[in-house]
């Protein structure tokens, strides 16, 4: 073949792309493969293939598509922590005249990956899994007001995470911190295609965050249960709507910000590069005015989290639900007046910084306000310290540290001295470990039974617990102390031997942290082998007070057999003080929306744009454009969008759990 | 006028101040914390914040901590000595306090943020070079400019430069200028004062004092790239009389800084030597700044003269030219670059525009 046809086809993809001589990846990816090779012929064997596709993949249930989301965290995170890993390897051995074993090349991929992955497929999917599953049961709903949507912005979000992980065997990721500053990130600095990899995948997954932040905001706001009013919302359907209102604010501005640095990149604009009157700080601006509410995006739901938690396990109404409410949605309204504490050094006036550096104190104020909630829903409570309760107890005792620091950092003269050292590295793992971590943690054992019908094993859940509280204080207690002896970030060696033992102990902390997250997996293992001794029939195992208890675990796919209706906060409470009974005849057909494989095929054609236009391989590209376009239409053509399940159907699944129910008693 | 003797504005903190510091040195006098123990006057104020905010904030979390832990053990499920009272979930009295007490911490803390910030913003020239001691030297003037990787000091009043190398007399406040020729780097020298970026295309500045003569370390906080980790150089503070025998021995060396060598200086290089010019270009600070080191490129400031003045209309489209040297170029693929070229640009860069 000529190489001018050569170009045409594989754009700037050559096999010097394959990383055959790393020896590291390429174990990496052969492990991959076979895993990949094992799951599939397991698949094959059991002939699992039809059940997935049907009853997962194509599904539009908010049950299985949360779940999902928190498969894909859970996979996203061994990868992001074996990345974490590597660093803290690097960091622990790089003195003097020994460079380590990771060379700029590999160890500024590292870290740039480690950030992206954690924040947008970790965090992210954990936090809209836990709403997907969640808030419809709380608010009595039988599925999200747009389910098809809700399926395609799943696999959106896969999409950008298989980009992510393409990058490790096909090419190479963006070496520029996982907000990807110009000029670094410009053509001029970064000409390769680590920053388009970056890119693409924030955008494929961009696209399915923000439809999944309309499709919440409008669930909660339609599709509530007769009754249930604004001010009777259980706390954690108050701080989703609030996470998903900043979502839907916030995320265009990350699409815009990508898109001027995609045209500065593609088009040769001049946006935010040094010549021809650009200026990188214009981008610094606004991935910050999307980056600091996206903070809050993940810690609102935790929020949630240990609001419902620790008012069921301490058996007591949460004190203060009006100021919990208040303070949340101040919170929200904060959230977009502190952006630029994260560049006071960048050159702003004393008048700009102080403002900023304010606002940011106010909001510790809400949030206070809230840690002072639990502590007094705590107060003349009955505490079971079950799995999900030790999360919480560990979560405000670390939390409070982190708020400290966090603080102390929005002081501008002390955050010049702070800014950008290992410090300021300490601070946001405290929060974002000891808070959105913690709280997802808690959340995934709290309403476990809830999606599968049967409790984590607790012994497992509290190993993990314990390894992840310690583990995180030994990783990042020499943090805080390295950065107030002026350590800064993102180095790949030290000349300083003194240093070397704070390093080490962070790495040990590191290694307790993977003792924290293999005993999760153990945990989910050996629950699911015992699952027949953990069962939960009464679909209430905790003693619950929100509506997510009065259904079946799992619940039927309608939820409810019918609509309930709401007198008062903590409804299922409610209901239970008033001697409820559940209805067992009178049934009629359910109205449900029908699955469709639509999502899958228009992710997959969005990542196979995304990686075209990464490799410059212009006619796939067109030709993945075109189609993605066709089968957008050609699924409006799709009117199989619903059916009925027939009330013979409902009789039986209810009958079903008349019986367990009546073998209970 | 600013006055003679600057009041020490943390008096009323002070007590406070001694009491926190002496476990917190205890602790960790093992290292050395150089952001809590520097030697410069700025960075010290710095390091004074850091401990009364941290201080003012614990009267808060400690009890927090302590209230939590506490709870979490008195109403412990099996303590059924514990009163229960399930239905218990609002206290007026207990919200007003809840609400008030970080409300009145925020705002003594924000009233301090204001002030501090004033005071240290690092635009702002000293007033005083330690407590109670009014500056009253000329400041020295440095101009930074961030390479790749490495730090180009020019000292345009005694007309010398050095690359990673940089000195100052003790107890004469600095004036620091700086830009960066390709990415954003960030100017930290912890003993010193509290960092500032270095930005391509704009100028920052930073006020400094360094009070004790030693040796120093100075590096990027920023991260720029592949060389970043050794992107480091020592930060001398002199006594007058070293400072000037270190001038002199610069002045007295060899080596020229002008354009041409700038711009071979300024390609990407790694553990970068220390260099010393005995003598430099004064318009090389303002070229880099305005990104017109390069023969022939308009400077930005005249092209932001231009286009406020109305532009140069369609004129304009031609004024553009490519550059033979270019940045792109360095760190990875080639491509030659347009640029503006400038109106009075050397003939061949006319030429260039001219034949489109």
């Amino acid at each position: 073949m000529s190489p001018d046809l050569v170009k045409f086809l594989f754009g700037r993809l050559t096999w010097d792309a394959i990383p055959f001589h790393e020896p590291i990846l390429l174990a990496t990816f052969a492990v991959v493969a076979l895993g990949g090779v094992a799951v599939l012929g397991l698949l094959t064997y059991y002939k699992a293939w039809g059940y997935l596709w049907r009853e997962w993949l194509t599904s539009v249930d908010h049950k299985k598509i949360g779940v999902m989301y928190i498969i894909l965290a859970i996979v996203m995170l061994l990868r992001g922590f074996a990345d974490a890993l590597m660093m803290r390897a690097q960091q622990a051995i790089a003195f003097g005249d020994h460079a380590g074993y990771l060379p700029p090349h590999h160890y500024d991929q590292i870290f740039t990956a480690h950030g992206v992955i954690m924040i947008f497929f970790v965090a992210m999917p954990l936090v809209t899994g836990l709403m997907n599953l969640v808030v419809p049961l709380q608010i009595g709903a039988r599925d999200v007001a747009f389910p098809f949507l809700n399926n395609f912005s799943f696999w959106m979000t896969v999409g950008g995470a298989v980009t992510v992980m393409l990058s490790l065997f096909v090419g190479e990721f963006a070496r520029t911190g996982w907000l990807a500053y110009p000029p670094l990130s410009n053509l001029a600095y970064s000409p390769d295609v680590g920053v388009d990899y970056y890119i693409w995948a924030l955008q494929v997954a961009g696209v399915g965050t923000t439809l999944s932040g309309i499709n919440l905001i409008v669930t909660i706001i339609k599709m509530r249960a007769p009754g249930l009013s604004l001010m009777k919302m259980p706390v954690f359907t108050w701080t989703s709507l609030c996470t998903n209102v900043l979502i839907v604010a916030t995320f265009p501005i990350l699409t815009a910000t990508l898109a001027l640095l995609t045209a500065d990149r593609y088009l040769y604009t001049n946006f935010f590069t040094n010549d021809f009157g650009g200026n990188p700080m214009m981008y610094v601006n606004l991935i910050w005015i999307w980056g600091h509410p996206e903070v809050y995006i993940l810690i609102l739901p935790a929020f949630g989290v240990f609001s419902e938690v620790v008012s069921t396990f301490c058996g007591k109404r949460l004190f203060g639900y009006s100021s919990m409410v208040y303070a949340t949605v101040v919170i929200t309204i904060l959230s977009y007046l502190v952006w630029l504490h994260h560049f006071f050094t960048m050159g702003s006036g004393a008048s700009v910084n102080s403002f900023f550096g304010i606002t940011t104190m106010i909001i510790s104020i809400p949030t206070g306000a809230k840690i002072f909630n639990w502590l007094f829903t705590m107060y003349r409570g009955r505490i079971r310290f079950e799995t999900p309760m030790l999360w919480t107890v560990g979560f405000m005792v670390t939390f409070v540290i982190g708020g400290m620091t966090g603080v102390l950092l929005a002081v501008p003269p002390a955050d010049f001295v702070l800014h950008n050292s290992l410090f300021l590295i300490a601070h946001f793992h405290n929060v974002i470990i000891g808070g959105v971590v913690f709280g997802m943690f808690a959340g995934i054992n709290y309403w476990f039974p809830k999606a599968f019908g049967f409790k984590l094993n607790s012994f497992w859940g509290k190993v993990s617990f314990w390894c992840w509280l310690v583990g995180f204080w030994v990783a990042f207690a020499p943090l805080y102390v390295l950065g107030l002896m002026g350590v800064t970030r993102r180095l790949n060696h030290f000349e300083d031997p003194s240093l070397q033992i704070w390093f080490v102990i962070a790495a040990i902390g590191a290694v307790i942290i993977l003792f924290g997250i293999l005993a999760f997996l153990v945990q989910i293992i050996v629950s699911i082998r015992d699952r027949e001794a953990l069962r939960d029939v009464t679909g209430d195992p905790w003693g619950g007070r929100t509506l997510e208890w009065a259904t079946s675990s799992p619940p039927p796919a309608y939820n409810f057999a019918f609509t309930p209706v709401i007198h008062q906060i903590d409804a299922w409470w409610d209901m239970k003080q008033r001697g409820y009974e559940r209805p067992t005849s009178g049934f009629i057909p359910i109205h449900m929306p029908a699955n469709t494989g639509a999502g899958v095929v228009l992710a997959g054609i969005s990542t196979v744009l995304g990686f075209a236009m990464i490799w410059h391989i212009w006619w796939l590209a067109a030709l993945s454009f075109v189609a993605l376009i066709a089968s957008t239409i050609v699924h409006t053509f799709n009117f199989k969008r619903d059916y009925y399940i027939p009330a013979e159907e409902v009789v039986r699944v209810e009958d079903e759990r008349t019986q367990a129910l009546r073998s209970l008693a | 006028m600013r006055p003679n003797h600057p009041p020490d504005r943390y008096s009323p903190m002070q007590a406070l101040k001694k009491i926190a510091v002496a476990p917190l040195l205890l602790a960790l006098g093992g290292c050395k914390m150089v952001v809590m123990n520097p030697s410069g006057d700025i960075a010290a104020q710095q390091r004074d914040l850091i401990i009364i905010a941290t201080v003012l904030m614990l009267l808060i979390i400690v009890p927090v901590i302590i209230l939590t832990l506490l709870f979490a053990w008195k109403y412990r499920r099996s303590n059924e000595a514990a009163k229960y009272d399930p239905d218990w979930h609002h206290s007026t009295r207990l919200e007003i306090v809840i609400w008030a007490a970080p409300l009145v911490i925020i705002t003594i803390l924000g009233a301090v943020t204001w002030t501090s910030t004033h005071l240290l913003d690092p635009y702002r020239p000293l007033d005083r070079i330690a407590p109670g001691r009014a500056a009253a030297t000329k400041p020295l003037k440095v101009q930074v400019v961030a390479l790749d990787w490495k730090w180009l000091f020019i000292y345009p009043e005694l007309g010398i430069a050095t690359v990673n190398e940089l000195a100052a007399p003790v107890d004469t406040p600095i004036d620091f200028d700086l830009t960066s020729s390709s990415v954003m780097n960030s100017f930290y020298v912890p003993a010193l004062a509290g960092q500032i970026y270095a930005m391509p295309g704009m100028r920052t500045q930073l006020h400094a004092v360094i009070n004790k003569p030693g040796e120093y370390e100075g590096f990027s906080a920023n991260y720029s790239g592949a060389g970043f980790s050794d992107m480091r150089f020592k930060f001398h503070g002199l006594s007058q009389a070293d400072f000037q025998q270190w001038a002199r021995d610069v002045r007295g060396g060899k080596g020229e800084l002008n354009r041409s060598v700038y711009l071979v200086l300024e390609k990407p290089s790694q553990k970068t030597p220390v260099q010393r010019f005995a003598s430099v270009d004064r318009d090389l600070f303002d070229a880099a700044v305005n990104r017109c080191v390069e023969p022939g490129k308009m400077c930005q400031h005249d092209m932001m003269r231009i286009d406020a003045a109305g532009g140069l209309g369609m004129a304009g489209v031609y004024n553009v030219t490519t550059l033979e040297y270019d940045k792109r170029v360095r760190r990875g693929e080639g491509g030659l670059r347009a640029f503006v070229a400038a109106l009075c640009a050397p003939p061949k860069a006319t030429t260039a525009s001219v034949a489109r």
